[in-house]
């Protein structure tokens, strides 16, 4: 049925969630169907559902449901199923726990105290989602509908409020909406931190007769996975806020760049827009207003730079998505040398709240200069993984360690890294900091698409800056000098570092090449490649000087630069290590200490990850055994 | 950037004909230079020399153009490819909870190195940056079949229990 007119559009609406309302005594099981759970079986979970409920007579739908959601963001606990009524709460659930859940929970309203979420610190456990820390401290705007609709159904997104926002826009002039948009001082998700408002407006006023809107869903920043969560999860928010956008700047044509290691994006975007044109909402003459629009999808093709916006912008076009230089803004000259708006995945899916709700609203959130929530990806050595949406200006102590919990084992934090290869690694004095755009970049790191990836004392930092580089390295597209050279230069300093052959004046090389490479770089890919280099250098010189002079590496994850060593006083003697040693080299007899055997060992590092004790430590090579 | 050499294999007999229904459901636009390469890719698992060609003339390009484009998108091969792809991510989270010797382990086992294609044609073992599972670190991919919180350890069963799926 395809709806002509906003007040048919209104009518639906309201029904949809009528229906919703009226559905609240049917008993329900929502399973997660993201990347993560469905790795962890949740597709075999949802068939076990759908079997019990048959076995107890029950009719689906109409006395029972298993629906699949979106990514719920806690990943690492998956699969994960919530049970309506009273919304109880399991983490990795197996098929063969189905049974038991059916006929306590789902029958009697009984909870199954095994399945239940515990918190690492405190042992408590949780009954609902809102009683686990992890999503308490969240505040879930943009992921509100992530987790709890099904992505593949637009009558589940509709009856909990999908596109109230583009019709709301439908009632306002579209300078009205570019005003709304610059006066909320929402800034782009995507890292750069550029005012939304501004690039539309240069978009709307630039001459032309063609306009595109572009969805920048090519996130290549390890670490961070929070569009894809949101294209999966909830892909019509995506939809409605370019739509929207695309009213405001007078674009008729739209696309979504998504990455080529994305492919259930693909599927959960390709049906959005395929339900989204079926009811109306897209195609020509959206809702009788006499708008068209019309969005594609494309597919990348596994290349890093192609996130930045002109290679991104080459790529759609069929050519090398290498980057050109920014003489001209892509909002005057953009794709095919028309106007564009181009605006990262989760920057389109505020536009509807912000519609809807006003700038004023919008600005109660978040601090003065980056309003709003971001969502981050918080994972590495950290409890509690998975995506996490927060106010900016959150301080990353209480990202780390009230949501997620603290550091993996207990051990001793040491670095986080944000804003992935183009950020940086704060130190732990900077975990009072408040997150946001100015903050972070002041730091020398940066809010990046938001990838959060949490160190430990087992973590070297001129390994991470190695890493960083190596990453940077390949995915140079080589157009320019400094940035195909430059970053070879530097992985050649890192490499010498992080293999014991380190020279006096290797830091300040680094430091050199890294200030030149930032300088005269063509794109933000070269200009912001050494900040991993520059960050360590500035606040781990430390371990920079120690791999530089003494060849020593104290997290004992350089090779050949470090020997482990038990102190017998914290040895237990449980033979983890012993197991995990591969060389054979590790001696001692049940609850008795263990003693490492230089001759055999390789330096491979796994005893030191295996003790549950924190009794092996890296020690310098020239150290007594 | 990549930089494969020219894939000697031989292509599929008539390739021409095999390609018609790809051709006709593709406009002969330039932009569809990339899906209709990722087409071509998923369906002989690489890009045949011989399609570059068809390729350039379907779409009124030089082929040179075609060239460029094939051999810098990291998803599209010229070296024919294993029935199934295995995936290292080395995303920084996947680093650091041990991907490295996760890969060095699969490297082993199939006795390939990593960008290279066992010679029954079963498996290529390739690396990542982030498959954007990080929450499930160390992760590996087996076409798309997602395998979380990997060890050396258990690379032997993903192997086996590979090795029984038939093609996907």
């Amino acid at each position: 049925m395809k709806l002509t007119s906003l007040k048919a559009f209104e009518e639906w609406q309201a029904l949809l969630s009528e229906r919703e309302k009226g559905a609240s005594g049917v008993r329900r099981v929502r399973i997660c169907a993201g990347t993560g759970c469905l790795a962890n079986g949740s597709a075999q979970v949802k068939a076990a559902f759908e079997a019990e409920a048959i076995r107890h007579g029950l009719s689906i739908p109409l006395e029972f449901a298993a629906e699949s959601t979106g990514c719920h963001g806690f990943c690492e606990r998956g699969p994960l199923v919530v049970i309506q009524p009273g919304e109880i709460f399991y983490e990795k659930v197996k098929p063969e726990d189905v049974r038991e859940i059916f006929e306590k929970t789902v029958l009697r309203g009984e909870v199954v105290p095994r399945l239940q979420y515990r918190d690492p610190n405190t042992k408590q456990a949780a009954r609902t989602s809102a009683e686990i820390p992890f999503y308490a401290r969240q505040h879930r705007l943009v992921l509100n509908r992530c987790g709890e609709v099904d992505p593949f159904e637009i009558e589940a997104a509709v009856s909990r409020g999908a596109y109230r926002g583009l019709a709301r826009a439908f009632s306002m002039e579209p300078e009205r909406i570019v005003s709304m948009i610059k006066d909320s001082g929402l800034r782009g998700r995507g890292g750069g931190g550029f005012p939304t408002g501004v690039k539309w407006e240069s978009a709307r006023k630039a001459p032309g007769r063609h306009r595109f809107v572009l969805a920048n869903g090519d996130e290549g920043d390890p670490g961070a996975f929070m569009d894809r969560s949101l294209m999966e999860g909830d892909p019509h928010s995506v939809l409605e806020g370019m739509i929207i956008g695309a009213y405001a700047v007078g674009a008729r044509k739209g696309f979504i760049y998504v990455r080529a290691e994305y492919p259930l994006a693909v599927k959960a975007l390709q049906q959005a827009i395929r339900q989204a044109k079926e009811r109306g909402l897209l195609g020509r003459d959206i809702l009788g207003t006499g708008f068209d629009f019309d969005l594609e999808i494309c597919r990348g093709g596994g290349a890093f730079v192609c996130g930045e916006s002109t290679a991104l912008m080459a790529s759609i076009e069929g050519r090398a998505g290498e980057p050109r230089v920014k003489y001209i803004r892509s909002t005057e000259r953009g794709l095919w040398n028309c106007p564009t708006v181009l605006n990262n995945v989760e920057t389109w899916a505020n536009v509807p709240h912000i519609v809807l709700n006003g700038p004023e609203w919008f600005r109660s959130m978040g601090t003065e200069k980056s309003p709003g929530t971001k969502i981050f990806s918080l994972v590495g050595k950290v409890k509690n993984s998975g995506l996490v949406e927060i106010p900016m200006g959150t301080t990353l102590r209480t990202m780390i360690e009230d949501i997620g919990g603290g550091v993996l084992k207990n051990r001793a934090f040491k670095a986080v890294q944000t804003g992935g290869p183009s950020g940086g690694c704060l130190p732990a004095d900077a975990l009072d900091l408040p997150v946001d755009f100015d903050a972070l970049t002041a730091s020398g790191s940066m809010m990046g698409s938001g990838g959060m990836i949490v160190m430990d004392e087992r973590t070297c930092m001129v390994d991470v800056a190695r890493y960083f580089v190596d990453f940077l390295a390949e995915e140079s597209c080589g157009k320019c000098t400094p940035c195909r050279e430059g970053l070879k230069a530097l992985q050649r300093l890192l490499h010498k570092l992080c293999s014991g052959r380190g020279e006096a004046g290797d830091g300040e090389r680094l430091r050199e090449i890294g200030s030149a490479l930032a300088d005269t770089a063509l794109c933000g890919l070269g200009q912001t490649a050494p900040n991993p280099v520059l960050s360590v250098l500035r606040y781990f010189p430390g371990e920079i000087a120690e791999h530089e002079a003494e060849h020593f590496c104290r997290a004992g994850v350089c090779k050949g630069m470090y020997w482990p060593r038990i102190d017998p006083a914290k040895c237990v003697g449980c033979g983890a290590c012993k197991k995990a040693c591969a060389a054979g080299a590790i001696r001692g007899e049940p609850r008795a200490a263990h003693a490492i055997d230089r001759a055999h060992c390789v330096t491979c590092g796994a005893c030191l990850e295996a003790c549950p004790f924190s009794a092996i430590t890296a020690v310098r090579r020239e150290d007594p055994e | 950037m990549n930089s494969q050499a020219v894939s000697t294999a031989e292509a599929p007999e008539n390739l021409a004909f095999d390609l018609q229904d790809l051709f006709k459901a593709t406009p002969r636009h330039p932009r569809f230079l990339l899906p209709l390469l990722q087409d071509i890719q998923s369906r002989y698992r690489y890009l045949p020399r011989a399609s570059l060609k068809l390729v350039a003339e379907h779409l009124g390009i030089p082929e040179s153009r075609v060239y460029a484009v094939a051999t810098f998108y990291k998803a599209l091969s010229l070296t024919p490819r294993g029935e199934k792809t295995v995936k290292v991510c080395l995303g920084t989270a996947c680093h650091l909870r041990g991907a490295a010797s996760v890969l060095d382990a699969l490297s082993r086992s199939l006795g390939i190195p990593p960008g290279g294609t066992t010679q029954d044609m079963r498996f290529t073992l390739e690396t990542v940056n982030c498959l954007g599972a990080c929450a499930l670190a160390p992760v590996v991919t087996v076409n798309d079949r997602v395998y979380g919180q990997m060890t050396p350890g258990r690379v032997a069963e993903l192997i086996e229990k590979e090795s029984r799926h038939e093609a996907d």
